[in-house]
């Protein structure tokens, strides 16, 4: 049985008087890619900004619907933003790794969260790097600054650094949108790697990479969400013209 | 680096294999029947058929998919186009099996002509070239690609030869010309399943090699090289 990790219920949006989201339905499920894809401007990001509550740090938004982690909605009253991050992690279209040593890096949401070095934050760290790919590239430099890795190893210490708080969900920005297709690809396949045990949603205006990796795809236009469904049906079988336009590039 | 494609490809190999295998067995169990005037294979024919038929559907929608999804390019792009080419093959020469089978069911009413010779060897000629040309192809061998297309000659040779004393039959007595005809017509059918599997040959070498040498263009000087 499959199991939907996020629900998004008639989910509207607006910056100020501009509605950016309008009326979005989709639902993630658990240990699957979901792919969000759309020209500029369509609402991609804001979507998924809206699942750890990132869009609360603009002003002026405002948010009518319902999003659902595990059954529970996380724009009620009360909900622990912080606890929610935690759970629902990001990486950014350009890596951002803190001014800091590799280690400390992935140390960091550790100490934030009252552990205070030993052998368990060892282990983490090891751990989390292997989980990104990473700890053979930098086994040996974990004291050096994080900002001397090159861009692709940034962005998988990102991931490392996440790895390290356990979250149940990863959301990912166009996370290569600033690499090569080397380390692209690379990244790609650590995502279907990491798919095993995390589930996982991605913007990406790279509309063959949505099809590579994901399990679901969701084509967004101008706020709304015009077709969501399994991957393989959006890019060969669309229901919407719109959707075919788009993945054909007769639009967009 | 090794790829989640990869893994798809294989699978997609493994499908081409079984469908491979499935079509063998038909052949052989057909010319069985013939030869041995035996009955048994034949609702077993059926059901491979049934079985291939499926798999053919399974294996353009694989290669369908994966081109829509991973846009392959290069040596993965001639592989799934390649896929594509030979699981029509695989279909057409498993149904030649079956035409095999048909006649089969009625050439065991009658007592045979004389007995069975070349039929059994254009059969094991034809198998080989199958289970061959598709090996070549799984396995990246353009040398065994290659050696399966000269084979295709003997096949032809030995068509020939069943035509010769198959005419000379119907030409002594008329009351043979059904089943003299009906012999023929087995004969034309494996001489089919190795143009299918020559197809699958030539096929092998352009996935490994990039090279179309269909038409016979690799031994012609006529036209303007690659």
């Amino acid at each position: 049985m499959s199991e939907n990790v996020i629900t998004v219920s008639k989910l509207d949006l607006w910056y100020g008087a501009f509605q950016a989201l309008i009326g979005v339905n989709m639902a993630v499920e658990k240990q699957k890619i979901t792919a969000l894809i759309g020209p500029s401007g369509c609402g991609k990001s804001t979507l998924l900004r809206v699942l750890n509550r990132m869009n609360d740090l603009i002003p002026g938004v405002k948010i009518t619907g319902e999003v659902l982690l595990e059954g529970r909605n996380i724009y009620a009253p009360g909900v622990d933003v912080c606890a929610l991050r935690a759970n629902v992690g990001m990486v950014f279209q350009r890596p951002n790794p803190f001014p800091l040593s590799v280690w400390d890096n992935v140390a960091f949401g550790l100490k934030v969260a009252g552990q205070r070095g030993g052998q368990r934050v060892e282990e983490i760290v090891e751990r989390s790097l292997r989980g990104a790919w990473l700890w053979d590239n930098v086994k040996d430099k974990l004291d050096h600054s994080a900002l001397e890795l090159p861009l692709d190893q940034q962005q998988r210490l990102c991931v490392a650094r996440l790895l390290a708080i356990e979250p149940e969900v990863i959301l990912m920005d166009e996370p290569c949108s600033a690499l090569d297709p080397i380390a692209t690809a690379k990244i790609e396949e650590l995502m279907l790697e990491l798919v095993q045990k995390y589930t996982i949603v991605i913007v990406t205006h790279n509309m063959q990479q949505a099809a590579r990796i994901s399990h679901y795809s969701g084509y967004m236009l101008l706020g709304e969400m015009i077709e969501f469904s399994e991957t393989n049906r959006i890019f060969t079988n669309p229901k919407d013209k719109r959707t075919d336009d788009y993945i054909s590039g007769r639009y967009g | 680096m090794e790829r989640h494609f990869d893994e798809q490809l294989n699978e997609l190999k493994h499908l081409l294999i079984k469908m491979c295998a499935l079509a063998e067995t038909m052949i052989g169990d057909a010319v069985k029947a013939l030869v041995q005037r035996d009955a048994t294979a034949l609702p077993f024919i059926r059901q491979h058929e049934a079985e291939v038929n499926r798999l053919q559907v399974e294996i353009d929608e694989a290669c369908f998919t994966m081109i829509a999804l991973r846009q392959p390019t290069a040596s993965d792009l001639r592989f799934i186009l390649g896929a594509a080419k030979t699981n029509t093959d695989l279909e057409r020469l498993a149904d030649q099996a079956v035409n095999i089978a048909n006649k089969a069911e009625r050439l065991m009413k009658h007592d045979p002509i004389k007995p069975f010779v070349i039929i059994p060897q254009m059969t094991e000629l034809a198998r080989g070239m199958v289970r061959d040309s598709l090996h070549a192809y799984v396995n990246r061998q353009p040398d065994q690609a290659r050696e399966v297309i000269q084979r295709d000659r003997q096949l032809n040779a030995l068509k020939s030869e069943i035509g010769d004393e198959m005419l000379g039959f119907m030409q002594k007595d008329p009351s043979l010309v059904p089943y003299s005809l009906d012999i023929v017509l087995v004969s034309h059918n494996l001489e089919r399943i190795g143009d299918h599997a020559k197809n699958i040959a030539e096929n092998a070498i352009f996935v490994i090699e990039g090279k179309d040498i269909r038409h016979g263009t690799e031994f012609r000087t006529d036209l303007p090289s690659a």
